[in-house]
């Protein structure tokens, strides 16, 4: 009954997300495009945070990567958009499949350390390498001329950005899920539990510890894919080391343990500096309240939280 | 006489300039179930690291089924057919028990690698953790978190969570360890229904000299990292320095406690 109830709402959210275009203000369309891709790119580093156990604290690299493949091939190339998706998936994994590779025989703090120093070698390289990155101005003046697939999409169109945003972003987060609950995503479950357990039953928790870091950086590279032609430039700010805090902030915000959390978390968090930095600067301050609360209080996350609360209820 | 399943050769740890297991030599058959006791510190757990794969021994050999194993990383020796229990429950506190056992079935049965199937529908995992939870007796409490079952009943998940990946070798690190006389009496005959259906070679480790001497057909008694005396219960029992350097201790352990 409640579940049936759950997946209503949650038909119901994606029903009010595809027609968004037809009721919201212009302004909103841009608000929830960058929802979409921030949701994704939090969750891409839930499967590894979340669900695996690792603390990454480098996971801009791997959206900032997705950004400039695309940007790039945009630029030098003329490749179809979708084309450029997977580039940016396949670029942004082999990235994430060798720095993973270095880090995952580390744990706790020390993984942590690890991610966020090759993060900022990333950052370092993009903003450095000024023949290819174009350093701090990052790429910007391409445009979309072909969609790919056969489809003739007007993307310059905000509205229409939005609606292939939310059918990549629909896709990616249904294959995450399916990978979530799958006998791999139950493996990573039990790592986050219990590595030592899950190496005595026979698994070599390292390659499933690289397998996880791997999926995820695919993932953000296609959210990093996604934010280029929103922005309209790939910038350096894209693998900043504070760019990489913002899907640990969206997870512990909308909650970690569910799926959906840290979509939640996104759409709270691009919200919430929306509505505040209208009427005041410190919007920062604003978030390290709130996000002390959760911390103190809300462990669970906002999603977690309520989703605990109303199951439990009446039981 | 068959070919041991497990053969212990000169094995030795040292720490620094501390020798923890110090040339235990030790042979077991097949279906055979052998008990290490010792007192405290004896270096029974060092012993179990070592041939589990958590440690590597300073020196001597350990073969399986005649092959070396001495130093692989514990998911090979796993895949070999040795499984352990630790003696801190070592289970995964917020899957529901019958998931504990699931992720070791699906280990077991390489479904791990499966990225894009439902976990949740596949029956056969499901049925062979149910068979084991129903070996253990604690079937009923398959949908309850684990973390909240008390501790003798994750003490026997933990069982069966070992048994799950279909091994050979059974090492069991105390698996009476806190239980009350209750549950320590329905393990003990649970481990010798186990052990009667001959499919399980045990080595336990224990402290409770009842379920020593109920369970084990052969005991090796450690003192101080060394081997003291290895032979039947009954030996064991009558022999005099045993009796002095660990018994005597337990019972005098037990009265002052």
């Amino acid at each position: 009954m409640k579940q049936n109830i759950l997946l209503g709402v949650l038909l119901v959210a994606i029903a009010l997300l595809i027609a968004l275009p037809w009721y919201a203000p212009f302004f909103y369309i841009f608000i929830f495009t960058e929802i979409l891709i921030l949701g994704l790119f939090a969750v891409s580093f839930n499967l590894i945070f979340g669900y695996t156990g690792m603390l990454s604290f480098g996971h801009a690299a791997y959206f900032g990567m997705g950004a400039y493949t695309t940007a790039m091939l945009l630029l030098h190339q003329d490749w179809p958009f979708v084309y450029t998706l997977f580039a940016a998936m396949a670029l942004s994994g082999l990235l994430a499949l060798v720095i993973g590779f270095l880090c995952v025989r580390l744990s706790e703090v020390y993984f942590a350390m690890l991610t966020l120093a090759f993060g900022m070698m990333v950052f370092t390289i993009a903003h450095s390498w000024r023949d290819v990155t174009n350093g701090s101005d990052g790429i910007a003046g391409f445009r979309i001329k072909e969609f790919g697939l056969g489809l003739d999409l007007t993307i310059g169109n905000p509205a229409v950005y939005y609606h292939v945003t939310l059918v990549v972003v629909g896709i990616a987060a249904l294959i995450l899920y399916i990978i979530s609950r799958s006998s791999f995503g139950m493996i990573l479950k039990a790592i986050r539990q219990n590595p030592e357990r899950v190496s005595f039953c026979g698994l070599n928790i390292r390659s499933y510890r690289l397998a996880s870091f791997t999926i995820g950086g695919i993932f953000a590279g296609l959210a990093g894919a996604l934010i280029a032609p929103f922005l309209r430039v790939a910038s350096p700010e894209l693998m900043h080391w504070s760019m990489s805090a913002e899907p640990v902030l969206m997870s512990i915000l909308g909650g970690t343990g569910y799926f959906l959390g840290p979509f939640v978390g996104a759409a709270m968090f691009v919200l919430l500096e929306t509505w505040i930095t209208s009427f005041t600067e410190s919007w920062m301050l604003f978030l390290g309240i709130v996000l002390a609360l959760m911390v103190m209080f809300f462990r669970k996350g906002v999603l977690g939280t309520f989703l605990d609360w109303w199951m439990n209820k009446n039981d | 006489m068959t070919d041991p399943i497990l053969k212990i050769s000169n094995l030795t740890k040292r720490f620094g300039g501390n020798t923890a297991v110090s040339d235990i030599n030790l042979e077991i058959q097949p279906q055979e179930t052998v008990a290490i006791i010792g007192p405290n510190g004896a270096g029974k757990t060092t012993f179990y690291n070592m041939v589990s794969g958590r440690m590597t021994p300073t020196e001597g050999k350990i073969e399986l089924e005649g092959q070396d194993i001495t130093g692989l990383p514990p998911h090979k020796i796993s895949r070999m057919g040795v499984s352990r229990s630790f003696q801190i429950n070592n289970i995964f506190p917020e899957m529901t028990v019958q998931e504990n056992v699931e992720v070791a079935v699906t280990a077991f049965h390489g479904h791990s690698r499966k990225l894009f199937n439902f976990a949740s529908r596949n029956k056969a995992v499901q049925e062979e953790a149910r068979e084991l939870l129903a070996k253990l007796q604690i079937l009923e409490l398959a949908d309850r978190r684990a973390e909240v079952i008390s501790y003798g009943d994750k003490r026997l998940l933990e069982i069966a969570v070992v048994l799950a990946t279909r091994p050979h070798l059974v090492l069991l690190d105390e698996p009476t360890a806190g239980m009350t006389p209750d549950e320590t009496k329905r393990t003990t005959s649970l481990i010798r229904q186990l052990a009667d259906t001959g499919e399980y070679t045990f080595l336990i480790t224990e402290h409770d000299m009842d379920v020593v001497f109920g369970l084990a057909d052969r005991i090796l008694v450690m003192h101080r990292g060394e081997n003291l005396f290895v032979g039947t219960p009954d030996e064991v029992k009558a022999h005099p320095e045993v009796r002095r350097a660990y018994l005597g201790e337990e019972e005098e352990e037990e009265a002052s406690a």
